[in-house]
């Protein structure tokens, strides 16, 4: 019991820092998604390439990019300024932008799969019907995309959890600000603090487990319905 | 400006296949795009749609969609577009369909007349289908909806593209009555797609034929018919002619009809119309055979005296197409070279049509 008073300021850190990663990358990834669908651009391959890049990357070499652009020199430290403060890096706000772009691929490739399944001529009926292209993306593509919009969020979730690599470099250990679960894990080891890690591993392991299950069974069961 | 007319004008490629389509017609009744798959008939209404974009210029009554330097994308337009396979939106039943059809039907400029919602689901039926999804409905059914949406959302014209041609023979029957009556009882222009010439015989007005992306011919539906049948587009099987005339009694014990025609009767299968009400007649040239007497003691019912006009020699089919004048309207009869030889056909004969069959062909 008193391992998870100590534990849980970690635990909740890492379920909110997985909540509004996962919150904010819905509502960007859906109109790049759609875009990335629809859209015949030229530019369109260029920015799946861009946004695919963290799959490949090293997390630490994202890492170390963000961690300059989110410093005091970079364009994080000049939005920090904004509200005062020197730098982005090192603090919650800056996990959530590197998470964002770590795990972007994550959200994007399921929705973006979604809407390219839906027929362009279903598409075309709700033009005729007298449907902007705004209304087209709300009133039809999202709710139709559901499954993998779905898939998306969960992906996102589960894998802004599991991260490390990038947090490590942005991020650092503070408690509280931005020791999440995975950096405690690895502090627990080093420590020798075998218990503790114990729960944190095998917590993490349990939850995977459940997400996926869970993922595959909502696919399941919106197939057949 | 021509207020109640359709004038369109495309010239363009779209996928390496090149359309040139210039055409004037009336902005009311049925008019079909009549022509073999591929020839651009749906790329030509897409183009009216607003759905494919060619160089060229379309006013609809007094509404200018496209100019040389203007296009009114295809939300604007006060459309109802039925595609092929109907395109419900699978995520909502069928009464939410319709209701996003009818949410947004005001927003267009020049929207037509509102017609009742609840006049539109008895037209096509729909009572009992509407709280269904669109994947528990047959394929007649759906196309029956995707109309039924199309017209909701007010439009000033009609375009159907192909409305039948996935459906099996039983879903046409099924759906053709309910096409018939849409065009009286809605009183919204259609352009009708089609590559099936009894469709087209069936409900139109006014036909276009459609060849390599280029308008080949217009015409009444009458006329039309009548010419199609001599064009390679047409199979053999379905060259017909369309007669008129009216009904003067019915027989409900036989379940016949008798249509009086210029120089004098014909029995049709049932028709559910008034004495005196006047109707079209199709009738294939296949299931016309030619007597020099009149013929006793045999099934056929129609035996009418008729004049042979020209007869005309397909030597690859080993056939030939007689026309023949039934006072005032032409029928044409295709027999086998060896019977036009036996009988000797000339012009100027006076000789007996034998027609096997006849179909009602709308109003």
């Amino acid at each position: 019991m008193e391992y998870l008073t100590e534990l849980w300021p970690v635990i909740s850190l890492t379920l909110k820092l997985a909540s509004v990663t996962t919150v904010l990358l819905l509502l960007i990834g859906s109109p790049i998604a759609w875009f990335l669908a629809r859209c015949k651009s030229g530019w369109k391959e260029p920015l799946a390439a861009l946004i695919a890049m963290p799959l490949v990357l090293p997390p630490t070499a994202l890492g170390f990019y963000l961690l300059l652009a989110l410093g005091p020199d970079g364009p994080g430290g000049w939005l920090a300024n904004l509200w005062g403060g020197r730098s982005l890096a090192f603090s919650f706000t800056g996990l959530v932008i590197g998470s964002m772009i770590y795990s972007l691929p994550f959200v994007v490739q399921p929705i973006r799969n979604a809407f390219e399944a839906i027929r362009e001529p279903t598409l075309e009926a709700a033009r005729t019907l007298g449907a902007s292209p705004t209304d087209i993306f709300f009133r039809l593509a999202l709710p139709l995309a559901q499954r993998g919009i779905l898939t998306g969020a969960i992906l996102a979730f589960a894998h802004t959890i599991g991260e490390f690599g990038v947090i490590l470099m942005i991020g650092g250990d503070i408690p509280g600000e931005t020791r999440v679960a995975s950096v405690a894990l690895y502090d627990f080891v080093e420590a020798l603090e075998w218990g503790k890690a114990h729960i944190l591993a095998a917590g993490m392991i349990a939850f995977s487990f459940l997400v996926v299950l869970t993922a595959l069974m909502l696919s399941k069961t919106q197939r057949t319905s | 400006m021509n207020t109640d007319r359709i004038i369109a004008q495309f010239k363009g490629k779209v996928g390496g296949f090149s359309v040139d389509a210039n055409f004037e017609i009336p902005l009311s009744g049925v008019t079909a795009l009549f022509g073999p798959s591929g020839s651009g008939k749906t790329t030509i209404l897409r183009c009216l749609a607003g759905l494919t974009k060619l160089p060229g210029s379309l006013s609809v009554g007094n509404l200018a969609w496209q100019t040389p330097n203007h296009f009114t994308p295809p939300h604007l337009r006060p459309i109802g577009f039925a595609f092929q396979q109907a395109e419900l939106f699978p995520h909502l039943s069928v009464n939410k369909n319709l209701d996003f059809a009818e949410k947004r039907s005001a927003r267009r400029q020049g929207a037509g007349t509102p017609i009742d919602r609840s006049v539109i689901v008895e037209l096509l039926g729909l009572t009992h289908l509407l709280r269904r999804m669109p994947t528990n409905l047959s394929g007649g059914e759906r196309q029956r909806v995707g109309i039924a949406r199309a017209l909701l959302s007010r439009p000033r014209l009609l375009l159907l593209d192909e409305p039948l041609a996935g459906l099996d023979q039983l879903a046409k029957e099924e759906i053709l009555p309910y096409l018939d009556n849409l065009t009286t009882a809605s009183n919204v222009p259609i352009i009708y797609v089609s590559h099936d010439i009894g469709e087209v015989a069936r409900l139109s007005d006014l036909i276009l034929q459609i060849s390599k992306g280029r308008v080949v011919g217009i015409g009444p539906a009458n006329e039309m018919v009548e010419r199609l049948g001599l064009d390679a587009g047409v199979s053999l099987f379905e060259e017909s002619v369309l007669l008129t005339g009216h009904i003067t009694s019915h027989d409900k014990a036989n379940r016949m009809t008798q249509i009086s025609m210029a120089n004098g009767q014909l029995a049709s299968p049932i028709i559910d119309l008034p004495i005196a009400h006047k109707v079209r007649i199709r009738v294939r040239a296949r299931d016309v055979a030619i007597a020099l007497e009149a013929p006793k003691a045999i099934s056929i019912r129609n035996i009418l005296p008729a004049t042979v006009v020209i007869c005309e020699i397909d030597q690859a089919t080993g056939s030939a197409n007689v026309s023949l004048d039934l006072g005032g309207q032409s029928l044409r009869a295709r027999i086998t070279l060896a019977s036009l030889n036996e009988l000797d056909l000339r012009p100027g004969n006076q000789v007996f049509a034998l027609i096997k069959s006849v179909t009602f062909d709308g109003r």
